[in-house]
C-alpha cells in the first residue's frame, strides 16, 4: 500500500475515534441528530445507486429500510439477546458490541436484499414512471404488511429490549459505528460504480437499447442495482431501529421514501457527494428550523420546489466534490479513458 | 460554485454546533416544564387539544402564584405526529431547555419513543393520554394520567353484557391505532370470558371515510351491538353509514368518542349510543363546571377528552412540585408517584404502583344532542 | 345475495369518486406525460372550498340541490384556476427537465398544499353541511340505497358525460387529444399546446373539485391531509384503466372502488389500502397499458 494511502487510512481511524469519544462531550440531543444524518447519507446513497447511476426511478426505498429495521430489531429481541449477553461474559464490553452489532445489520441488510430481489425481478421490466408507481406500491404493500405482524408489535410498535433477556443493552447508538457503517458503504458504491464495470449502470441510465445493444445484460444490471440498494437500505433501517430503541412503521411510509428521493435529487442525480450533502443538510434542517413551528414544513416544500425550478439538475449535476471516482478505480489515474477491459 | 458548496457546508456545520452547545437553561424565576406533542399532522388535533388544557392550567397556576414561589413555563415541541420526532424533542426539551418535568405524548407509540429519554435523564414524565399499558413500564419515572386500555376495554364488555343484555357483539376498531387495537383486544377478551359472542371482527384505518363495506359484513352477522373503540374523527362517519344501512343496534365506544365533533359529525346517527370516558361535561361537579366555562371563553370551544386530561396532567404535576418542594428530578418522581385523591376534572385521581392512574370511568350516552352521564364505573 | 347487491352499490358509489380524480390524473399524463402527485390536494381543496362557501352562505339550513350546485360550481372554478396556477409555475418552468424534477416539484407542490391546508384550515376535522339531506331512498330486504348516494352517482356520471363530451366533441378536446399523441406535430400544426396544457388542468382539477365536494356529501368529514390516499389510489385507477384513457379512468375508479369495496367486506379490512396497490403491481407486470390503453413507443 502507497504511503498516500496508509497516511489516509491512518486518519480515518483516528476520526473514528474520536467520534467514538465525541457522544460523550456533546448533548444527547445532537448524537441523534447527528446519528440521524449518518443515516440519512446511508439511505441516500444506496438510492442513489439505482435512481441516479442506473437511471431507474424507484421511490419505495422507505419499505427496504422498514424491513431491515424490523428484521434486525427481531433479530436482536428474539435470538442476539442471548448471543450478546454470553458474548458480554466473554469480553469486554465494548469489544462484546463491536463483535455482536454487524450481525444485525447484516441480517436487516440480507432480508431487505431479498424483498429487493422479489420486488426488482417483475418490475425492472417496466420503464420510467410506471416504474415509479410500482416501487411505491411495493414500498406500502411491505408497511403494510409489517403492521399486520404483530410478533413484531403491530401497531403498538416494536421495542428493542427482550423479555428473555432484560438486561441486556441491544441499543447501538454509537457515532462512530454509523459513520463507519456510512464510510464503508459509500465506498462500496463508489467502488461499483467508478470501478470499470460500473460503467455498465451508467450506460443502461443513458440508453437503455443501445447499451442492449452492445452486449450489456441491461435486466442483470438493473436487478444488481436493485439488490445492493436494498441491501444498503435494511443496513440503514437496521442502524436506524438499534440507535432508536423503538420503532414504528409510521417511520417507513412514502413520506420518508419521498425525504430520500428529495435528497438524492436536490444533490443531483449520479453524484455521491450531492446526495450525501443533500442528506446531511435537509435532515438537519427540521432541527434548525423548529422554531419556526407549523412554518417549517412549509417553508421545506417552497425550498423543494423553488430548487427544483431553479436548479432541476440538483446541486451537483454528475459532478463529485471529492474524488470519489478514486476510490472506484485508483488504477483509472492511468487509463483515463475509463472504458472496461474485458 | 465549489467556493458558494463550501461555504454553504460549513455554514450548516456551524449551524449544528450550534445546536449542539448545550443552550438554554431556565431563567432564573421560571421553571420549565416540556411538553412533547403532535401539533401538526395526522393526530394535531389531540396534540393541540391537550396542549390547550395544560396551557390553560399553567395560566391559572401562573396567576394563583405559580409553584415555588416561581412561574411556569409551557414549552411545547412539535414532533409532527411522527415517531422518531417525538424522542428528539423529548431531548431537546430535556438536553437543551432543562424542562423539570415531560409531559405528554398522547399517542401511545410517540410516548414509548420519548419515554426512555426521560427514564434515562431521570426527568419526570407524565403522558395525558397513552393507554398502552408498555408505557408506564418503561421505568420508574414514568406516569400518566388516565386509565389503562385493560381496564377501559373490560368496562365497555361488562356494560354491553350487564346492562344491555347484549349477548352477540361485534366490533369494528382502528387497527393503525393502538389505542384501538388495545380496547378491541380487551374488550373482546372480556366478552369470552364473560359468555358472549363476538359475531364479526372488522378493521378500518384512522384517516378512512368509507366504512360501508365493513358495515354491510357486520350487518349481515346481526349483532346485538357493535363496540366502535375508535377514535371521533372517524366515529361520526361510522355512525352515519351504519344508519343509512339500516343497522339501527346502540354503538359502544371508549373515550376517543370523547369530542363535541362526534356530535357534529354524528348528529342524530349517534343518538341512544353510549362510551365510557374520564369525565362528563355535564357533571354536576362545580369543579368540572368551571373548567368547561372557562375552557370555553379562552377557546371558544368544549373542552373535548384530551384537553380535560391535558389540563389534569399540569395540575397534578403542579400538585407534585408543591409537594417535593423542590424541582430536583427524584424528588418530583417521588411525589408524583405519591398522588393521591388529586381532585382532577378527569375524576379523583390516585397513582398507583404502576404509575398508571386509577380513576373511575363514567359511561355517558348520546340523547338530545348532548352527552348524557349515564353512570360511573369505579376502578375497582 | 342482497348482501352482494349491497356491497356492488358501495363499491360503485366510491368508485365513482376515484374515478372523477382518476380522469384528472389521465388528461394531465396525457398531455404532459407527468403524473401531477398534487392532484389529490386539489381535491381536498374542493373539498374545502366547498365547506367554506357552504357555510358562508349559510345554506346547511337551506338544503337542496340549487345549494348544492351552486357549491358544485363555486369550487370547481376556484380549484381549476388552482390547477392553472400550479401548472403555470411549478411545472411549465421544468417542461424541458427530463421526467424527474417535475415529479418532485409534483410532491412538492402537494406537500405545500397539505401544510398549509394544515395552516389555515386547522388540522382539526370538519364537518361538511349536510346540503342534500339524507333519506332511504330505496329498501328491499337488507339492500338500502341513500339519496345521497344517487346524488353522487348521478353527478358524477353528467359530469364525466360532459367530459366525454368537451375530449371527443370540441376542438378543445380535439387539441388535447392531438396534444396526447403528438405534442411536437400539434405544435406544428397550430395547435397552442401551453394553453391546452393549461386548459387540461383546469379541467382535471374541476372534476377533483367535485370529488371533493361529492365526498363531502356522503362521507362529511374532511380535513387538509384527506387527499393524500385517495390521490394516490385514483392514480392506480388511471393506471388501471389505462394512463392516457379518458373512458380508461372512469371504468378504473369504478372497478377499484368495487375490487376494494368487495375484498374489504369479503376477505379481510386489513388490506384495504394495500389492495390498490397490489392491482398496481398486477397490472403493470401483466398489462401495463391498462384496460384501454394503447402500448407506447419508448420516447427516445
Amino acid at each position: 500500500m502507497s504511503r498516500a494511502s496508509l497516511v489516509r487510512l491512518a486518519g480515518a481511524g483516528l476520526a473514528l475515534v474520536a467520534l467514538h469519544e465525541l457522544p460523550l462531550a456533546l448533548n444527547p440531543y445532537f448524537v441523534t441528530i447527528l446519528a440521524r444524518i449518518g443515516i440519512a447519507i446511508i439511505a441516500a446513497v444506496s438510492l442513489q445507486l439505482v435512481n441516479g447511476f442506473t437511471g431507474q426511478f424507484s421511490i419505495g426505498h422507505a419499505g427496504f429500510m422498514g424491513l431491515g429495521a424490523y428484521a434486525s430489531a427481531a433479530f436482536s429481541v428474539y435470538l442476539g439477546a442471548g448471543a450478546l449477553d454470553a458474548l458480554g461474559g466473554a469480553l469486554p464490553a465494548g469489544l462484546a458490541r463491536l463483535v455482536y452489532f454487524p450481525f444485525p445489520l447484516v441480517c436487516g441488510g440480507a432480508v431487505a436484499a431479498a424483498a429487493g430481489l422479489v420486488v426488482a425481478v417483475p418490475t425492472l421490466r417496466l420503464r420510467g414512471d410506471y416504474l415509479a408507481i410500482a416501487t411505491l406500491g411495493a414500498g406500502e404493500i411491505i408497511r403494510i404488511a409489517i403492521l399486520n405482524v404483530d410478533a413484531v408489535g403491530g401497531a403498538r410498535g416494536f421495542s428493542l429490549a427482550s423479555a428473555a433477556h432484560p438486561g441486556v443493552d441491544l441499543r447501538f447508538d454509537s457515532l462512530a459505528g454509523v459513520y463507519g457503517v456510512a464510510a464503508l458503504v459509500i465506498a462500496a458504491i463508489a467502488r461499483l460504480v467508478y470501478a470499470g464495470g460500473g460503467l455498465a449502470f451508467r450506460a443502461v441510465r443513458e440508453d437503455e437499447t443501445a447499451a442492449e445493444s452492445l452486449g450489456i445484460a441491461t435486466t442483470r444490471v438493473k436487478v444488481e442495482a436493485f439488490l445492493v440498494s436494498s441491501f444498503f437500505a435494511g443496513v440503514a433501517g437496521a442502524l436506524f431501529a438499534h440507535s432508536e430503541g423503538y420503532i414504528h412503521t409510521n417511520s417507513f411510509s412514502f413520506v420518508r421514501s419521498f425525504e430520500i428521493v428529495t435528497f438524492v435529487v436536490l444533490g443531483g442525480l449520479g453524484s455521491l457527494s450531492g446526495a450525501i450533502v443533500a442528506a446531511a443538510v435537509l435532515t438537519a434542517a427540521p432541527e434548525l428550523l423548529r422554531g419556526l413551528g407549523e412554518w417549517r414544513m412549509i417553508l421545506y416544500s417552497l425550498l423543494l420546489i423553488a430548487a427544483m425550478i431553479l436548479r432541476p439538475q440538483g446541486l451537483l449535476g454528475q459532478r463529485e466534490l471529492w474524488p470519489l471516482s478514486r476510490i472506484g478505480a485508483p488504477e483509472a489515474r492511468e487509463k483515463a479513458d475509463g472504458v472496461p477491459r474485458a | 460554485m465549489r467556493g458558494a458548496l463550501r461555504a454553504a457546508a460549513w455554514l450548516a456545520a456551524a449551524g449544528l454546533v450550534a445546536l449542539g452547545c448545550g443552550g438554554g437553561g431556565e431563567g432564573a424565576n421560571e421553571i420549565a416544564v416540556g411538553h412533547v406533542a403532535s401539533m401538526t399532522g395526522d393526530t394535531a388535533t389531540f396534540g393541540r387539544s391537550a396542549d390547550e388544557g395544560m396551557r390553560m392550567a399553567i395560566e391559572e397556576l401562573n396567576g394563583a402564584g405559580g409553584a415555588l414561589g416561581k412561574k411556569l413555563d409551557l414549552l411545547t415541541e412539535d414532533d409532527r405526529s411522527v415517531t422518531e420526532e417525538a424522542r428528539t424533542a423529548a431531548q431537546k426539551l430535556i438536553q437543551r431547555d432543562h424542562v423539570v418535568a415531560l409531559l405528554g405524548e398522547v399517542a401511545s407509540s410517540r410516548s414509548l419513543a420519548a419515554a426512555p429519554e426521560a427514564q434515562r435523564a431521570k426527568v419526570p414524565m407524565i403522558s395525558p393520554g397513552s393507554t398502552n399499558p408498555k408505557v408506564t413500564e418503561v421505568g420508574d419515572y414514568v406516569f400518566r394520567a388516565c386509565f389503562i386500555d385493560p381496564f377501559q376495554g373490560a368496562v365497555m364488555a361488562r356494560f354491553a353484557l350487564g346492562e344491555l343484555h347484549a349477548r352477540r357483539l361485534a366490533i369494528l376498531f382502528d387497527f393503525k391505532q393502538d389505542y384501538s387495537v388495545g380496547l378491541a383486544d380487551f374488550f373482546r377478551d372480556t366478552v369470552k370470558k364473560s359468555g358472549g359472542e363476538i359475531v364479526a371482527d372488522e378493521r378500518y384505518t384512522s384517516g378512512d371515510i368509507e366504512f360501508r363495506a365493513q358495515l354491510t359484513t357486520i350487518r349481515a352477522a346481526n349483532p346485538d351491538a357493535i363496540f366502535v373503540p375508535g377514535y371521533y374523527t372517524e366515529l361520526g362517519l361510522i355512525a352515519k353509514q351504519a344508519r343509512e344501512l339500516g343497522i339501527n343496534v346502540p354503538l359502544l365506544g371508549g373515550d376517543g368518542w370523547d369530542s363535541e365533533k362526534t356530535l357534529e359529525i354524528g348528529g342524530e346517527a349517534v343518538e341512544g349510543d353510549y362510551f365510557s370516558t374520564h369525565y362528563a361535561a355535564d357533571s354536576d361537579d362545580p369543579h368540572v363546571q368551571e373548567f368547561v366555562k372557562r375552557f370555553q371563553s379562552k377557546y371558544g370551544s368544549t373542552p373535548d377528552a384530551m384537553a380535560a386530561l391535558g389540563y389534569d396532567t399540569a395540575g397534578i404535576l403542579a400538585d407534585a412540585l408543591k409537594r417535593a418542594g423542590s424541582t430536583d428530578g427524584p424528588k418530583l418522581r417521588d411525589a408524583i408517584a405519591a398522588t393521591k385523591g388529586f381532585a382532577g376534572v378527569t375524576g379523583k385521581i390516585s397513582i398507583d404502583e404502576k404509575r398508571n392512574a386509577r380513576k373511575d370511568a363514567v359511561v355517558l350516552q348520546i340523547r338530545g344532542g348532548k352527552f348524557h352521564f349515564y353512570r360511573t364505573v369505579s376502578a375497582d | 345475495m342482497d348482501n352482494l347487491i349491497q356491497q356492488l352499490l358501495n363499491g360503485i358509489t366510491w368508485g365513482s369518486i376515484y374515478a372523477l380524480i382518476a380522469l384528472g390524473y389521465t388528461m394531465v399524463y396525457g398531455v404532459l406525460r407527468l403524473i401531477n402527485f398534487a392532484h389529490g390536494e386539489v381535491y381536498m381543496m374542493g373539498a374545502m372550498t366547498g365547506y367554506y362557501t357552504a357555510r358562508w352562505l349559510g345554506l346547511a339550513t337551506a338544503p337542496g340541490v340549487a345549494g348544492l350546485a351552486l357549491v358544485l360550481a363555486v369550487s370547481m372554478l376556484a380549484c381549476g384556476l388552482l390547477g392553472a396556477v400550479i401548472e403555470r409555475v411549478a411545472y411549465r418552468p421544468l417542461r424541458s427537465a427530463g421526467r424527474l424534477a417535475p415529479l418532485i416539484t409534483a410532491i412538492g407542490v402537494s406537500l405545500l398544499l397539505q401544510n398549509t391546508g394544515q395552516l389555515v384550515f386547522g388540522a382539526d376535522p370538519k364537518f361538511f353541511p349536510a346540503l342534500v339531506r339524507s333519506e332511504e331512498i330505496f329498501r328491499s330486504g337488507a339492500i338500502a340505497i341513500s339519496n345521497i348516494q344517487l346524488t353522487v352517482l348521478v353527478t358524477a356520471v353528467v359530469l364525466m358525460a360532459a367530459l366525454e363530451y368537451i375530449v371527443q366533441r370540441t376542438r378543445f378536446g380535439r387539441a388535447m387529444r392531438a396534444v396526447s399523441y403528438d405534442a411536437p406535430a400539434a405544435a406544428l400544426m397550430g395547435v397552442p399546446v401551453d394553453r391546452v396544457i393549461t386548459g387540461t388542468f383546469v379541467l382535471g382539477s374541476m372534476l377533483a373539485a367535485a370529488a371533493g365536494i361529492l365526498v363531502g356529501l356522503s362521507n362529511p368529514k374532511i380535513e387538509p391531509l384527506m387527499g393524500l390516499m385517495p390521490g394516490l389510489k385514483a392514480f392506480v385507477a388511471a393506471v388501471l384503466g389505462g394512463i392516457g384513457s379518458v373512458p380508461g379512468a372512469m371504468v378504473g375508479g369504478l372497478l377499484l372502488g368495487v375490487i376494494e369495496t368487495l375484498v374489504t367486506g369479503y376477505l379481510s379490512s386489513t388490506y384495504r389500502d394495500a389492495i390498490a396497490f397490489v392491482i398496481l403491481v398486477v397490472i403493470l407486470l401483466y398489462r401495463p397499458t391498462g384496460i384501454f390503453g394503447q402500448p407506447q413507443t419508448e420516447k427516445a
